[in-house]
């Protein structure tokens, strides 16, 4: 990272840390659910950006770690400091099954993809018919109290969420700056270029492959949790269904897959444009069901027409970072 | 619960299978031949049916004859789309490629909803209420008409691929892509007129299960999925196989429906796509990679 960067990483952190200050509610859950998205993606990244594994089913760790540390929280008054380990570990066995029995059985490229999506939706039909989560009709956690700060239970005003949000996407930006420059790191980038290459130089890509598998699951629960928590109400359709895995991965994939700005970034542009979207066809009167999820998927297909590495590399070069 | 039930449960499942199974064909041979996963295949799936559907409020143009003129609008759509879009991604990641399908995907699923909004729409024919009675057991007429129209177009594409000379051409692109391009084979075209017939089966597909079920823009991303499942049971790229895959979901889904509860019934497909890719990756008919 030269100086340039560094600087333009500094005013970010500035200007995000004063933001509660001078935004309205509004503004603040935009960029709460950009920094949730960002921090989603970074957790996908590690998975397919660094290690090369395609998972079309995140929305699998997003939901169970939701689920059980909401479930927690709901049946035994558990708060989410507890329940977040709790979640962090069910997600990790997840992860490691599915890895193993993948990786073992030697399923790769577009067959591992379809085999997260299996999962996921098997899950998700299997939460519509538990009753411990409340099927179908869903589950909702105890309203905030929006003016005085419970930090046990995580419940407060929207700046407490924000900040939240702002030091897990932090910390994450940390976390994947340090494994990309770690032994992991190059281990990774060798297997996501080149697997036979990577066995061939001794690298135990099973192992490896396993570990990204673990981290990300990890991360993406901690994602889980937050979203029980914030949103408070759980529905196995939503949290479950494959448009929340898509609405992970479009981030780094639009922002740049395997860079560390792309996920922020990707998540930034693709809420502020559909957020955008939405206040323009408002004022336009055109409030039709449908209309901008078109526009959204054209400018999607742009994108991914015209600039095919994501928007991070092009603006890097461009911006000489 | 009597025997002939089950019979009736199973009978139906099969006739709904082989049209599921054409639709997934539809993936296979384009996911055969030029390597890419249609993500937005359930989506052209609903937008047959759809067709289906106006033509049949505007003109009184029944299904399986809307058949001919979707196919072909279909066939040419999916070349273009192919040749305009998807060519040039062929070289890509599996990841940018998915991402391209899912925008089409999502323009394609919200087009219908801005067209048509969220209620269900459906073609009434006389035929639908009507049964064919084989001593206990019942075949419904417009099943019945379905899965012959799905069996025939499946005809037709092994035909295709197996006596043809541009039949097998794609065969040779699909068995070596460098190979093909050796020969002097125009693969681009090869590849643009894969996914127009896979299209054209969908399109047959579509208008088919216009007369089974009332269709919606949501059921789009499910049929994606169900296609999914099936080509990878039967075994991604055979055609055989997807109608296996076909029969077998169709049935398993009915009998799920009848002994456990509808809403499961999914659960079971996508468990048994699971137990498939663990065991046997390439799928039941598949051939090992």
């Amino acid at each position: 990272m030269n100086r340039r960067a560094a600087t333009l990483l500094a005013v970010l952190g500035v200007v995000l840390a004063a933001l509660p200050a001078f935004a309205g509610n509004y503004l603040l859950s935009v960029a709460t659910l950009i920094l949730y998205l960002a921090f989603a993606g970074q957790a996908w990244n590690v998975m397919m950006g660094f290690a090369g594994q395609l998972s079309l089913g995140h929305s699998l760790y997003v939901g169970v770690a939701a689920y059980v540390a909401g479930g927690m929280f709901f049946h035994y008054g558990l708060g989410p400091w507890a329940g977040l380990w709790l979640a962090m570990l069910v997600c990790v066995l997840m992860g490691a099954a599915i890895g193993f029995l993948a990786f073992r059985f030697g399923i790769s490229g577009v067959y591992f993809a379809l085999l997260t999506i299996a999962f996921a939706e098997f899950t998700r039909i299997g939460f519509d018919h538990l009753g411990w989560t409340g099927g179908p009709g869903g589950m909702f956690l105890k309203v905030a109290q929006r003016d005085q700060i419970d930090l046990a239970n995580f419940r407060g005003p929207p700046a407490m969420y924000y900040y939240a949000m702002l030091a897990l996407a932090a910390g994450a930006f940390a976390l994947c700056a340090w494994l990309l420059r770690s032994r992991a790191g190059y281990y990774w980038q060798a297997i996501r270029e080149n697997e036979e290459a990577a066995q061939a130089l001794g690298i135990n890509t099973f192992r490896w492959k396993m570990i990204a598998v673990m981290i990300s699951s990890a991360m993406t629960a901690v994602a889980g949790v937050f979203f029980a928590f914030y949103y408070n109400n759980l529905f196995p359709e939503q949290i479950f269904h494959i448009s929340r895995s898509i609405e992970i991965i479009l981030g780094p994939i639009i922002g740049g897959v395997g860079t560390l700005f792309g996920p922020i970034l990707g998540a930034a542009v693709l809420t502020v444009l559909a957020d955008g979207i939405t206040e323009l066809l408002a004022a336009f009167g055109w409030e039709i069901p449908g209309i901008k999820q078109v526009f959204y998927g054209i400018v999607l297909l742009s994108v991914i027409m015209f600039l095919p590495n994501g928007i991070w590399p092009f603006m890097a070069k461009k911006l000489r970072l | 619960m009597s025997a002939d039930l089950v019979a009736n449960v199973v009978i139906s499942g099969v006739l709904t299978g082989l049209v599921y199974g054409l639709m997934a064909l539809g993936l296979s041979v384009i996911f055969g031949v030029v390597r890419v996963v249609n993500f937005a295949h359930g989506e052209m799936m609903t937008i047959a049916m759809y067709a289906a559907v106006v033509l049949f409020a505007a003109l009184r143009l029944y299904p399986f004859l809307a058949i001919l003129p979707v196919a072909a609008a279909f066939f040419a759509f999916g070349y273009v789309m192919q040749a305009g879009l998807i060519n040039p991604f062929i070289t890509r990641p599996e990841h940018s490629q998915f991402m391209l399908l899912v925008a089409v995907a999502i323009i394609m699923v919200n087009g219908l909803l801005l067209a048509f909004g969220p209620d269900a729409k459906n073609v009434q024919t006389e035929y639908q209420l009507e049964s064919f009675a084989l001593g206990p057991l019942l075949f419904d007429k417009g099943r019945v008409y379905a899965a012959g129209a799905a069996l025939a177009a499946t005809a037709a594409l092994f035909a295709f691929f197996r006596f043809t000379l541009t039949g097998k051409a794609i065969r040779a692109c699909a068995d070596n892509y460098l190979g093909a391009k050796v020969v002097g084979l125009n693969v681009k075209h090869l590849y643009a007129l894969t996914f127009g017939l896979g299209s054209a089966c969908v399109a047959v597909a579509g208008c088919a299960m216009s007369v089974l079920l009332e269709v919606t823009p949501q059921l789009g991303p499910a049929y994606t999925l169900l296609a999914f499942v099936i080509v990878i049971v039967g075994g991604l790229g055979s055609l055989g196989g997807a109608l296996v895959g076909g029969v077998l979901i169709g049935v398993s889904e009915a009998m799920a429906g009848l002994f456990i509860t509808p809403s499961a019934k999914s659960m079971f497909s996508f468990g048994l796509l699971i137990l498939v890719l663990l065991f046997r990756p390439q799928g039941l008919l598949g051939r090992k990679a």
